[in-house]
Parts: structure tokens; C-alpha cells; sequence
């Protein structure tokens, strides 16, 4: 239920006990409570500071400047600059993200916010997606413990998706059915579950003319005539063009819907979100990320049963998998084995606790050479979360590289980036009391005899951090 | 003695069989590399229909001109009616010349329809009948490895992919970022020690022997670039420390390459989609080169995808996920300078749906049949690669 358990997790449970700290992770509070020094440099980031507007209407205006300048050697150093500025995007909102999943004390909702943008997945370097990455991310963790159907609709009018699987493209007259099939096949019944290729074609044009306008919207208005103006929406970034769209009838999933505009694709949404595939979907993806790669079926049926009955509520499906002998039992076994994410941000959590780092870097790197990055799965399937995936050779070699790294000089961790670049230097700390209670009357004689053998405590480090219990 | 001339030597020497594994013969055993390019590439603007006016209709703003047509950047003619993308020219055109590189039009799943990239790479890689359950712990060449003596399987990708998954210990290893390693002898025998009685002790063994192997391959490449060589970028990079790697150490590799889901802007003989064939054509002529003559001649590349794209570009000068594709078949011993196996006149009428290439050569058929020759594998054992599957011999190894 967390990024991995330290001395603070662990305090916490001890001092709320089981059921209010399990009531507390699924009902966390509006504020974070993050230790100060990870929330300083939290409110440190301008995009936290800034609404998404605000930040994409002058990147706009750039971009559009850079591209009207005549001089080719001028014009390429000024598009550099506003690649540049993209870049400065992804890694704050990068930034932010890794403080939230280290440090917070709701773990539960960092967890499901990761879930969910895997489950929807966006590629950070598709377009100019870095700019609207951290925007994204953040109406997934609004959404996260919340209504399946409000996470569909998140999504489906937000401009870092209508880029990443094209529908910003989607017009009448020139369909483009990406995103069309993506929302069944990924992100809600799931592949074979039933519908067709003209299911996938009507929701397409259902889709037509959602799109995206990074302008103000004094600045570039659609021009429409006076019948289709009412239908126009724009919120944010996100702009539905009444003259894209197709307002013929559509025949989607045996329900005939009258062309009305964007209203079309909330009943489209609302079928999906209802449809019973749906339900089973979703209850066995966020029991395989928690459980097991073949969570038991019985239990995916009850928590698909509680989707049905509460409309996608989160928590109550939740709850049914946390309160279940299947759970427990899968706590007990250990039949979870770390992805990437999970193995390098558990290990961190292990071996510094609440000492806040200063330089995400490190971590970024580490995922990415494990191939789970964040925000940087290019395929809209997301990553995948069964075993077979991560334990191969080649990813064991890496993840004792990484153990090293982590658990003998932090790797940079605590210098902060330039311009500062001042190091607080920090020091792992895996042999704690929460160490000797609860995690070394688990080691095996094997495990326990490596241990004995090193030669240092930044070998210690190293070799606790590669063990096979750690793994899992 | 190159493969052919051995097999014109040996034509009665049949394959001994001990178990029901192939002892293949000294010095003829095969190398073989897929290479799988993920995200559908657009077959159609690569191995180009150039005969048929209805490719010039059916994509006004993205064809690549016909050749002859004096445009510069025209196609380059293979056949009368079979022209190669320009960006193709240089790395891939003296192999069509010597022979050693054929196409085959009309391939892809006979019997996935999805149009879904991720279901469809899966059954590709899986290699199972499409109905029934699957079993994802069983990709084809994990079997085929599993048939043959003497493999030496790895991936060269960041994770195992699920067409070398099943087999014991296959490694893997992230071709494109090598480094030297940290964790030295003493703590590498630690660690393998608290995996003695682990389920992951054999893929733990294994990747610390593979990382020192592939260390010292890429240590010389770098003291070669040290000495000024030209080194190569991206995907050329990482086939050519592939060539070198298959030349000395691995005989089945898989390695995979995406940012071929071209929905938008493609372009046509220039623009984004050439630039990404620009980087494989230098990165396949760049494998040849690093594994030398002598172990080319018994090399065999495969480059597949998991469908084709809609014949008719979309409204963003772009191309929608359709379904035959074209694989490549590369390799010193390839009897290629041909367009292989079945095929249609490309018009309106033959279309898949009316929007596709339809698919005339099963992807199992096609390796079953390559496997066959190269390795010498009677129908039994094709069965354990593929099963249900009848072979389709095209006679190109």
C-alpha cells in the first residue's frame, strides 16, 4: 500500500493502529503533509505556482515567435530555448511527483496516482506533452481515491492525452480513430471484451473535434456560425470545436446516439464507465498491481461487483481488496515482486527516511535504466506489472548496481542541481530499530550469511538492498 | 565454406537427433537476429507498389514518387513493380544487389485482426494459436532455442521480451547503455550466495556473467573510438555492438526499435518516417559489417512488425493501423535480390476491408519455413516452435 515501508511509515501504523491508518490512506486529506523540506522545494517549482494556462499561453507565444523569425541560425537558437523551457516542465513536474512518493505520509493516493497515469498512459517526449505533464498528473491525483468515471473524463479533456494518442487531430472528414480505440482496448473494457471495429470507428467520430488550444482564447477563437457557437467549449487548454465535429447519428455499443456535440461524448463516456467489462478490467489491473501477477478470480469478481455497485467509486473497491483473507494472504507470501518504481523508491525510503533529497536526478536515472521511467513508456498500454517483466538477467544485474548506488554514496541525491549545488551529504541508514523488529527476523540463513561477510556498512547497504527479500 | 557450398557438400548428411534436439553440424550452425520494429511501420511507403496508380491515388500528399520519374528523391526501382524507399539506398540497396536481401510482401497474422499494436505484438511474439488460452511464458524463439543444441539466446533489450520468455535463463541486457560495472567479483559471488535457493537465482548467475561479457565487447569498442574512430548513434550503435556480439558470443538474438506508429505527418520520401528507415538501413548494413563476412554468410536477419498500415493515407497526412506488412530477410546465405512469396496486384479490389493490405504469408509459416532450412528442422520440431502451423518453405536459406 506504499512505496515501501520505513521507520515513518511504520510509526505512523503503530500509533493509529491497523484500521485508522488504513481509513486515513484511503481518506486522505485535501493538504499534503509533506515534511517541510520536501515541500519547500515543491513551492520552489513555478509550476506548482502557476495554473496550466499560464504557463502554456506565453510558451505559445514563444514558440510562435521563434518560428517567425527569418534568420535560420536566430530561429534554431530560439526553438532550442523553447525545447528548453519544455524540458524545465517535465523535470519540475518530474520533480514534484518523486517528493510526493518518497516523502508523503498518504502514500496510498502517490501509489493510485502512478496506477492511474499508467492506466492512461502519456509519453512525456510525444509533442509538447512535457508542458503539460504536471498538469496531468495532478488531475490524476485529484481523481485518484475518487470515481472511475470523473478519471475517464479527466483524461479524456485533458491536452496531454488529446495530443499523446492524437484525437487533437480528430476532425470530421479526417478521422483519426487512435484515441478512439485506445479508451475501449486500454483504458476501459479492455481487448476481445466485445466491441467491434465500427464500435471503434463510431467512437471516433463521436470524438471528432475534441481537441486541444494553447492560445487565450481572445487570441484564437474558432470561427463559427451563430447556430454552432453554443456548442463551443473551452476550458483550460482544452477546446471542443463544434466545426470539427461530426453531428451525424453514431450506432455506438447498441446505443443509438443523436449528433449534439460534446454532450455525445459524455453519454460515450458514461457507457463506458457503466459497461461491465469495465468493472472487471479495472478490479483486476489494480488487484494485480497490489497482489499478484494472477490475483485469485473470485476476488476480482467481488471488487468488480463493488465498481458495478457504487459507479466506480475507488475507495469501496479498494476496500474489498484490502479488507480480503486474499490480501492478507498475498501480504504474508510476499507474491508481489517489485517493478522497478517500486523496488528503487522502496529502497530509498528504506535507507533515508525523512532526510529530503535535493536532486531528483539520480532516482529519474536509475528508473530509467531499470526502463520504467516516469512519464516515459512510449506505448499507450503503460508498463507492464507482472514479474516476467522486470526479474530477467539483465534487469537483476542493474537493480545490484542501483542497490549499490543507493546504498553506499546516495548518488548524488543530496547535491542539490545547479545553480546551488550545494551537498548535504547524507548517510543510509538501513540498520535501524524498525530494521531489527521487523525486517530481519525475515531474512533467510543465506541472505543473513552474505550480510555477515561485508566488509563495510556501505556493503551492508548494498547487499540488504540486493537481497532476494528485498525483491519482493 | 560458406553455408551454401556446405549443404551442396553435405546434401546427404542428415541432421543427427538425440532426444529430439537437433545436433547441427560444426561450422554450419546458424545465427539468427529478429529484429521487431514496434508500433506498425508503414510497409506500403517502403517496400513501394510503384506499378500501381492506385497507391499514387490512394496517397496524394505522402507517396514516394515512381522511379524514373526524375523526381530526385524518387523510389529506387527493385522490380517493375517493387520500388525501395530512397533513405534505403545506401545502406540497403547493395544488399538487394549482392542478393543478400529479399522482401516479403503480404505477411503479418493470418488470424489477428485486432489492429491493436500491443495484442498483436504479443501474438507475434507468443507464436501460439491466436484462440484458446495463452500461455505468456512461451514466446517462439524460446522454443526454437529450446529444439536446437548449442544456442546461445539473449535479448538485447532493457527487459526480457515475451518472445524469448519460457526458456532457462535466457539473459537480456539494455545494448544501448553499457557500462562498466560497479558491483565487483567478491560482491557479485555474495549476491548470487542469498540467491542459492532463490527462484531467481539462475536469472541472477546468468545476468552477472552476461554484463562481464558484454562489458568486454563494448570496452573494445570504446578503446576503438578512443582512437578517433567514428562512432555511430542511436539504433546504429547498438546493432553494430549486436554484430559484434553475434560474431563471438550469441547465435539467437531479438532486439526490437519503435517510433513507427505514424498517424500524423509522416512525410513521404523525406520527413519523419524517412529518417527513422535512414537510422535502420545504416544500423542493419552497420550489423553486417561488425559480424564480419565470414559469420554473415551464416547469418539470418528477420525484420518484422506487427501489422501494416492503412493503404490510404489519413486526413493528417498520416496512416492508420491496417494489416499486412512487408518483412525483410537479410543475411550472407539469403537467396535474396526477390520479392518472395505469395502475392495480389496491389489495387482497390485487393485490399483487406477495403482499407488494408490482407495478409497472404502467416508470420509462423514464413519462420517455420526459414527455421526449417537454416536449422535443418524436421515438421516434428517445427510443431514444438509452432504448433499447428504448416511450414511455408520460400526457399530463402
Amino acid at each position: 500500500m506504499t512505496w515501501g515501508a520505513n521507520e515513518s511509515t511504520a510509526a505512523e501504523f503503530v500509533a493509529l493502529g491497523r484500521d485508522r491508518w488504513l481509513e486515513r490512506q484511503l481518506h486522505p486529506g485535501p493538504k499534503d503533509r509533506l515534511p517541510a523540506a520536501a515541500q519547500a522545494i515543491i513551492n520552489g517549482l513555478p509550476i506548482a505556482a502557476r495554473p496550466l494556462t499560464e504557463i502554456a499561453w506565453p510558451l505559445t507565444a514563444q514558440q510562435r515567435n521563434a518560428n517567425q523569425i527569418p534568420d535560420p541560425d536566430q530561429k534554431k537558437t530560439l526553438q532550442q530555448a523553447f525545447q528548453q523551457s519544455l524540458n524545465e516542465l517535465g523535470r519540475q513536474a518530474a520533480t514534484r511527483s518523486l517528493l510526493r512518493d518518497l516523502y508523503s505520509p498518504d502514500q496510498l493516493r502517490e501509489k493510485m496516482t502512478w496506477f492511474w497515469f499508467n492506466h492512461f498512459n502519456v509519453h512525456l517526449y510525444k509533442s509538447d506533452i512535457r508542458e503539460t505533464v504536471g498538469d496531468y498528473e495532478e488531475q490524476l491525483r485529484h481523481h485518484a481515491l475518487g470515481h472511475f468515471r470523473d478519471l475517464l473524463r479527466a483524461t479524456a479533456a485533458h491536452p496531454a492525452m488529446l495530443r499523446y494518442l492524437d484525437n487533437a487531430e480528430n476532425a470530421k472528414g479526417h478521422i483519426n480513430e487512435n484515441y478512439a480505440r485506445e479508451i475501449m482496448e486500454l483504458h476501459t473494457m479492455g481487448v476481445g471484451s466485445g466491441y467491434t471495429q465500427e464500435d471503434v470507428q463510431e467512437l471516433a467520430r463521436i470524438l471528432t473535434g475534441v481537441g486541444v488550444n494553447f492560445q487565450p482564447p481572445d487570441a484564437n477563437a474558432p470561427k463559427l456560425d451563430i447556430m454552432a457557437q453554443p456548442d463551443h467549449v473551452r476550458a483550460g487548454l482544452f477546446e471542443f470545436n463544434p466545426a470539427r465535429h461530426d453531428y451525424g447519428v453514431k450506432h455506438f455499443l447498441g446505443h443509438t446516439i443523436e449528433g449534439r456535440g460534446f454532450a455525445e461524448v459524455e453519454q460515450a463516456l458514461d457507457i463506458l464507465a457503466r459497461h461491465p467489462a469495465t468493472a472487471t478490467y479495472v478490479s483486476r489491473k489494480i488487484a494485480t498491481y497490489f497482489m499478484s501477477d494472477t490475483p485469485p478470480d473470485a476476488l476480482v469478481q467481488r471488487m468488480a461487483q463493488s465498481f458495478r455497485s457504487t459507479d466506480g467509486d475507488i475507495v469501496s473497491v479498494l476496500l474489498v481488496m484490502f479488507k480480503s483473507p486474499e490480501f492478507i494472504g498475498s501480504l504474508n507470501a510476499k507474491t508481489k515482486y517489485k517493478d522497478p518504481m517500486q523496488f528503487v523508491l522502496s529502497a530509498v525510503r528504506l535507507a533515508y527516511d525523512n532526510k529530503v533529497i535535493l536532486n531528483a536526478g539520480p532516482v529519474l536515472g536509475w528508473l530509467n535504466r531499470l526502463a520504467q521511467g516516469l512519464y516515459n513508456h512510449p506505448t499507450p498500454d503503460g508498463y507492464p506489472m507482472t514479474a516476467a517483466a522486470w526479474n530477467s538477467p539483465g534487469q537483476m544485474a542493474t537493480r545490484f548496481e542501483i542497490a549499490r548506488a543507493i546504498g553506499s554514496n546516495a548518488g548524488g541525491m543530496f547535491k542539490a542541481p545547479p545553480p546551488d549545488t550545494a551537498e548535504r551529504p547524507a548517510f543510509p541508514q538501513i540498520a535501524s530499530a524498525f530494521y531489527f523488529n521487523a525486517v530481519q527476523p525475515t531474512l533467510s540463513q543465506a541472505t543473513r550469511s552474505a550480510l555477515d561477510q561485508a566488509g563495510s556498512p556501505q556493503e551492508w547497504n548494498a547487499l540488504f538492498l540486493s537481497s532476494p527479500e528485498f525483491m519482493r | 565454406m560458406d553455408r551454401r557450398s556446405f549443404l551442396a557438400g553435405a546434401a546427404a548428411t542428415v541432421p543427427m537427433l538425440v532426444a529430439g534436439r537437433v545436433w547441427a553440424a560444426p561450422k554450419a550452425d546458424m545465427r539468427t537476429l529478429v529484429v521487431f520494429l514496434r508500433g506498425a511501420y508503414d510497409a506500403t511507403n517502403v517496400v513501394i507498389p510503384v506499378s500501381s496508380s492506385f497507391y499514387y491515388e490512394s496517397r496524394p500528399t505522402i507517396a514516394v514518387p515512381r522511379p524514373g520519374s526524375g523526381a530526385a528523391d524518387a523510389a529506387v526501382a527493385l522490380t517493375p513493380d517493387w520500388g525501395l524507399h530512397p533513405a534505403l539506398k545506401d545502406s540497403l540497396l547493395p544488399l538487394w544487389q549482392k542478393k543478400q536481401l529479399a522482401f516479403v510482401p503480404f505477411a503479418g497474422t493470418a488470424d489477428d485482426l485486432t489492429r491493436s499494436h500491443f495484442e498483436t505484438q504479443d501474438t507475434i511474439e507468443l507464436g501460439q494459436p491466436v484462440h484458446g488460452t495463452r500461455n505468456y511464458n512461451s514466446g517462439f524463439l524460446a522454443r526454437l532455442a529450446a529444439v536446437l543444441t548449442r544456442t546461445k539466446p539473449i535479448a538485447y533489450t532493457e527487459q526480457l521480451p515475451l518472445v524469448l520468455r519460457g526458456g532457462h535463463g535466457i539473459p537480456n541486457i539494455g545494448i544501448a547503455s553499457v557500462g562498466k560495472p560497479g558491483v565487483d567479483d567478491r560482491q557479485a559471488k555474495l549476491i548470487e550466495g542469498m540467491y542459492a535457493n532463490d527462484a531467481l537465482g539462475s536469472a541472477v548467475s546468468e545476468g552477472f556473467k552476461v554484463r562481464d561479457d558484454v562489458y568486454k565487447t563494448v570496452s573494445e569498442e570504446m578503446a576503438a573510438a578512443d582512437r578517433g574512430a567514428v562512432s555511430a548513434k542511436g539504433f546504429e550503435l547498438s546493432a553494430r555492438r549486436i554484430g559484434r556480439l553475434m560474431r563471438d558470443q550469441f547465435n539467437l538474438g531479438f532486439v526490437d526499435v519503435g517510433g513507427w506508429d505514424t498517424h500524423v505527418g509522416q512525410g513521404g520520401s523525406t520527413g519523419y518516417l524517412a529518417g527513422r528507415l535512414g537510422e535502420l538501413g545504416r544500423a542493419l548494413a552497420g550489423f553486417a559489417q561488425e559480424i564480419g563476412p565470414q559469420a554473415w554468410n551464416d547469418t539470418l536477419v528477420v525484420v518484422i512488425s506487427e501489422f501494416g498500415r492503412t493503404f490510404r493515407e489519413n486526413g493528417n497526412k498520416g496512416t492508420d493501423h491496417g494489416h499486412g506488412s512487408v518483412y525483410w530477410v537479410l543475411g550472407g546465405a539469403v537467396q535474396g535480390g526477390r520479392i518472395a512469396g505469395e502475392q495480389v496486384k496491389v489495387a482497390q479490389a485487393s485490399l483487406f476491408q477495403n482499407r488494408d493490405y490482407p495478409v497472404l504469408t502467416d508470420y509462423r509459416a514464413l519462420f517455420g519455413g526459414l527455421f526449417a532450412r537454416a536449422y535443418g528442422l524436421d515438421q516434428k520440431l517445427v510443431q514444438q516452435v509452432f504448433p499447428g502451423v504448416a511450414p511455408k518453405d520460400l526457399a530463402l536459406v
